[in-house]
């Protein structure tokens, strides 16, 4: 699926401060931000983070303290919501209690004064769409937790806003129905075409689901970037961290260039890429996955480590090793780890470039 | 099982009790009596004479002229349609005022929102009666009102508006003592109402007055048909205002049915008169309730 490179959101040096009679807070900080049209683009980060500031500053529902968002390059932040065409899909659906089903879908078109024939076979085909043909003259109230999700997304797509924007849609379900909606998520935003902007605190949907992902933490966005890039590679510990497990090691750097080396404070050495600025001597931050992590039996002299805990986890392994003090988190496949148990001396290697210097 | 069964049944007959005395005594007890008494003599002394007879009712539609002839006599039944139309405007003024009132409030924060309820509320700690009388005085001659028109130069000192004792000033006094009844449904409704439905229909490119009539006025509504029985019944029966500030010219069904118990010794016609009103309203009720399901089943069917 190639992504055509049109702005569908610019969002430029945008500020957000909530005043109270006696505190300030800081909701956005100077954020900058392009969605592309056509994207399934994500907004995450932990709760309190202001993604859902940023969702909220698009929709028109707050008001801004500075800067100016860009809907299809036309400046949006002085536009009511109601003449913004962006439509919502707001956490805990929000339905209108006392429309049916048909009627909540409809809400929009009717508002937009569109032709009654229209008005019908749009809120048809968006149910359609959705799969919730047969339930057009149920109430809310007479929904499950999922169709009432279903629902509100049909409401939301069926004026046809050029963004779509959904804030956690999908917290409140279950686990199952939770996964089983993402992936009809990212086909109905496939087969739509419209841009998507998508919030979550949940990584994993977050990776599973998006073209590009903005990792937000208080306030300021912490790095943009495609699923792989921001687990292969994060720009700093807050992302490193947030997104999946990672070890964070404090060594020292050997030698820097193509074929660095960095020894750790345990004493094994670690084969890997090191920027020039810095030099022999200096003191570094890596990283490195679990999963990036080889071990190997070893004797008790030549060995750094132990196996602290040894966690069964079906298809793979999640082993803590013990290194001078020092935890290390190694998640191998269940194979590779079949003759190891607590208590081990083991050796821990690291393949070259699997590590990388971080912030 | 069953001694425990029947010793529930015993505690919840046992735990009501105080409540049915209450009602019992205060409520279906007077209620006994005004009925017995409507189906009474009168007396000229005040009183009755125990002896069944229908007059009192028949009063309400019939007049015996000086030939002990029985003939039609609409002056009754003009009184209760005036004190009809009045209980109507002063329910429809309620709601007009106390709409926007309990929005507002609805819409502060917390802190704001107590104090305002706190306020609606702190006329029903004055004596109506005494309240009331604080009209005269805004609306009289020379009151507040005509006053500070004369002090704007709207209105010379020899003339009046002559606002006391007209229909008008009966209505003012209706709507200001049964308007805290309106706000306080209306409000409980309001209150209760998800802000995210309103944030989803702007969202869903709704005017602000779209909003109020596809949104808030729907979900408010049961708010506003409790508002408007609590205000509508009590206007109906009301004597305190129209007889102040009517001045008791014309004679509203309250104020009727007070002056036959105080003045005019009649008793069973007052007692008739009041059964009649309790059966009118209690009628309303019944129609509102049959509204209400009839409103909910057609929801449910579309």
């Amino acid at each position: 699926m190639e992504i055509n490179k049109v702005n569908a959101i610019n969002v430029k040096n945008v500020t957000k401060i909530y005043k109270t009679s006696n505190a300030e807070t800081r909701a956005l900080k100077n954020a900058n931000l392009t969605i592309f049209d056509n994207e399934f683009f994500t907004l995450l980060g932990p709760s309190g983070c202001g993604k859902t500031t940023l969702l909220r500053l698009i929709a028109g529902f707050e008001d801004i303290t500075e800067g100016s968002i860009n809907l299809f390059d036309e400046e949006i932040v002085n536009l009511p919501p109601n003449k913004r065409s962006v439509n919502t899909v707001f956490q805990q659906y929000a339905l209108f209690p006392h429309l049916d089903v048909f009627e909540n879908v409809a809400f929009g078109l009717r508002r937009l004064n569109k032709d009654k024939n229209f008005v019908k076979k749009r809120t048809l085909e968006v149910l359609e769409l959705v799969q919730m043909q047969d339930y057009g003259k149920r109430k809310p109230n007479q929904l499950s937790g999922g169709q009432q999700q279903r629902v509100a997304l049909a409401r939301a797509l069926a004026p046809s806003p050029k963004v779509l924007l959904l804030d956690e849609p999908l917290s409140a379900l279950d686990l199952k129905l939770r996964q089983a909606m993402r992936y009809e998520l990212k086909t109905l935003q496939r087969e739509t075409g419209i841009t998507f902007v998508f919030v979550t605190h949940d990584q994993e949907e977050a990776l599973t689901m998006s073209d590009r992902i903005a990792v937000i933490n208080e306030g300021e966005i912490q790095q943009i970037g495609e699923p792989e890039e921001i687990y292969e590679s994060p720009n700093n510990k807050f992302v490193a961290n947030f997104i999946g497990e990672a070890n964070l090691l404090t060594g020292i750097c050997e030698k820097n260039g193509e074929n660095g080396l960095c020894k750790l404070d345990a004493g094994q050495e670690v084969p890997m890429f090191i920027p020039n600025h810095i030099h022999k001597g200096e003191t570094v931050t890596i990283f490195i996955r679990p999963e990036r992590i080889k071990i190997k039996k070893s004797d008790k002299e030549k060995s750094y480590c132990t196996i602290s805990q040894f966690t069964y986890l079906g298809n793979a392994a999640s082993i803590l090793l013990n290194s001078n003090t020092k935890s290390i988190n190694v998640n191998l496949p269940i194979e590779d780890v079949k003759n190891f148990k607590k208590g081990d001396f083991v050796e821990v290697v690291f393949p070259s470039n699997s590590a990388q210097i971080i912030d | 099982m069953n001694i425990q069964g029947e010793n529930k049944t015993q505690n919840r007959i046992l735990s009501l009790l105080p409540l049915w005395i209450v009602i019992g005594i205060f409520m279906i007890g007077p209620l006994l009596v005004m009925a017995t008494v409507s189906l009474m003599e009168s007396n000229v002394y005040g009183g009755v004479h125990f002896k069944f007879s229908l007059s009192g009712y028949q009063q309400i539609l019939f007049d015996t002229n000086l030939f002990d002839e029985i003939e039609f006599n609409p002056a009754y039944i003009i009184i209760i349609a005036r004190s009809f139309v009045l209980a109507l405007a002063a329910t429809f003024l309620s709601l007009l005022i106390g709409f926007p009132a309990a929005y507002y409030i609805s819409r502060q924060s917390n802190r704001v929102k107590n104090i305002l309820i706190f306020l609606v509320t702190i006329p029903f700690w004055t004596n109506l009666l005494i309240r009331t009388f604080a009209w005269i005085i805004i609306l009289g001659k020379g009151g507040v009102i005509e006053s500070s028109f004369n002090f704007l130069g709207l209105l010379d000192k020899e003339s009046s508006l002559n606002l006391m004792y007209t229909n008008t000033a009966i209505l003012i006094g209706l709507v200001y003592s049964y308007l805290p009844l309106m706000v306080l449904p209306i409000y409980a409704s309001l209150e209760k109402m998800d802000v995210r439905l309103l944030e989803a229909a702007t969202d869903l490119y709704s005017s602000r007055i779209e909003l109020i009539r596809k949104i808030i006025f729907p979900l408010s509504m049961p708010g506003i048909i409790g508002g408007s029985i609590l205000v509508f019944v009590p206007c109906l029966g009301a004597f305190i205002a129209p007889d102040l500030l009517g001045g008791g010219k014309k004679l509203l069904l309250g104020s009727l049915i007070q002056f036959q118990f105080s003045y005019a010794r009649n008793w069973p016609f007052g007692a008739a008169m009041a059964m009649f009103l309790l059966a009118l309203v209690i009628l309303i009720l019944i129609f509102n309730a049959k509204l209400n399901r009839r409103h909910r089943k057609y929801e449910a069917q579309r």
